[in-house]
């Protein structure tokens, strides 16, 4: 599959996980309101939804103080002439996205990583390791930074944060369930449901439902770390440089302890470091925030007609 | 009975409003795209006297060359019209690369931190071009589609959207491989 039909999927996925996270939503908050009788309207649900709504606006708008701070990101001046060659490969992809220049920041680690940041294209930011920013050549860094510039272009910061405030509704809702049942509390409990029932319920609120959020939600952050790396891709038209930066940072990976696991999906590759990734199995491809590098490669290889679809 | 039709006429109406806008939005942005190339040629047009004054001193068996790059770069300035102005930029490039080439010969230069950083300039303001005519390109094939497919090629047709054309190259002579004469 080209480029084109990469992110034609990579879009429709992602339409396809968030309805059904939605209904995940939906079902959840109907079982909560049933359980406590609240009526015609679901009050229970939209109060869970308010709630997270709050938590993850916060994140939205100050997210990238936040982790500029936390990183200790310094801006780039382009004293030097590797931060100059920063500084012009975002201008260049900036100018092949039609997105404004975004502000630039070097992350003093030696670990090779990225993440962008910003709630919107013209509130963006992007910062880089200091490993990243000695060990790759120009088209490479520039392939890491379209890769982010992707990010931007794609709202993945919004779509995330969306994501964010369906998990925190389902997270919510399950908290109030396990404790109502934990304490008797619930209208519905008074009349002879039996235990069993309300043992389900209880299974699957406390555990099945979060869990299933958990793993749409990374689901999401997958697909979107293809689409990205499909839009470095388009933006560059030069896959391969993509292909070896990847590798370079597979070889070299260490976490990245500088950069918070909470910015995970906004990353280039996993700050945990993740030395078992490559070991792809079922269930840590799962609960990944990335896909494994082998099989992003594998796409844009695909992508540079190196490899037959 | 009447609700409905109402309600139908309300959707197409608001179909069409949107679709005229979508149109719109694009037609800018190709507009936008073409002008932003132009921002870069004329970047480039600035950056040229520097980088000779630079490399003068080091490059004495080259002043021919050097003379070329700045006569391009004169030609191009004082182009009139698209096609001119396209033709000589394309000559500037061409020299330019000449010139890049030749740089490789001279050591000394890169120890000279003033040239790299010129010369990544320059490089920087080649790609920037090529990247401006991509982006324009891209976007101008955005518009193409969305004023050629079903069902707002009607409103299109109603309004009367042009096609935007391509960039595309326009001296033959760019399609061949560059020679590089190294001098040897």
């Amino acid at each position: 599959m080209n480029i084109w039909e990469q992110q034609a999927r990579n879009r429709r996925n992602t339409v396809l996980l968030v309805v059904l996270f939605i209904a995940l939503v939906a079902a959840v908050g109907y079982a909560a309101d049933w359980y406590f009788g609240t009526g015609d309207i679901p009050v229970l649900t939209l109060l869970a939804f308010v709630f997270a709504t709050g938590q993850a606006l916060v994140g939205y708008f100050a997210g990238d103080k936040i982790a500029l701070s936390l990183s200790q990101a310094r801006a780039v001046t382009g004293q030097s002439l590797k931060e100059q060659q920063l500084i012009n490969v975002t201008e260049e992809m900036a100018i092949a996205a039609g997105i404004p220049m975004p502000k630039l920041y070097v992350i003093p680690d030696p670990d090779l990583n990225a993440f962008a940041t910003g709630r919107s294209p013209r509130h963006a930011s992007i910062a880089v390791t200091q490993g990243l920013l000695n060990t790759l050549s120009r088209d490479e860094l520039q392939a890491v930074v379209a890769h982010e510039v992707g990010h931007i272009r794609n709202y993945d910061i919004r779509l995330m944060t969306l994501v964010a405030i369906l998990l925190g509704t389902i997270l919510v809702l399950a908290d109030m369930l396990r404790r109502a049942l934990f304490w008797g509390v619930g209208a519905r409990r008074r009349r002879s449901e039996g235990n069993a029932v309300l043992l389900l319920l209880w299974l699957v609120v406390s555990i099945l439902a979060p869990l299933a959020a958990y793993l749409i939600a990374m689901a999401v952050s997958r697909q979107r770390e293809y689409y990205a790396d499909a839009t470095s891709a388009e933006l560059t038209r030069n896959p391969e440089a993509l292909i070896r930066a990847l590798q370079k940072i597979a070889a070299a990976i260490q976490p990245t302890t500088a950069i918070p696991q909470s910015l995970a999906h906004m990353c280039i590759e996993d700050p945990r470091g993740r030395p078992i990734n490559e070991r792809s199995g079922f269930w840590s491809d799962l609960f990944a925030t990335h896909p494994p590098i082998h099989k992003r490669i594998e796409a844009l290889r695909r992508m540079a007609y190196l490899q037959a679809s | 009975m009447g609700w409905i039709a109402l309600a139908v006429v309300g959707v197409l109406i608001l179909w069409a409003i949107l679709a005229y806008n979508r149109l719109v939005n694009l037609r800018n942005q190709v507009a936008n795209g073409w002008r932003q190339i132009d921002v870069q040629l004329k970047r480039r047009h600035d950056l040229i006297p520097n980088l000779v004054n630079a490399v003068k001193g080091y490059m004495k068996y080259e002043q021919e060359t050097l003379q070329r790059v700045i006569e391009a770069r004169n030609q191009a300035v004082s182009a009139r019209g698209a096609a001119e102005a396209a033709q000589r930029e394309a000559e500037l490039s061409g020299v330019l690369g000449r010139l890049f080439a030749l740089m490789e010969n001279y050591p000394e230069l890169k120890a000279n931190q003033n040239v790299l950083q010129l010369q990544e300039e320059l490089t920087s303001t080649e790609n920037k071009i090529a990247f401006a005519r991509q982006f324009y390109n891209d976007v101008a094939t955005k518009y193409n589609v969305a004023r050629e497919t079903f069902p707002s090629n009607l409103i299109a047709t109603m309004f009367r959207f042009q096609r935007a054309e391509l960039f595309a190259v326009m001296d033959e002579r760019e399609r061949e491989a560059p020679k590089v004469d190294l001098g040897f």
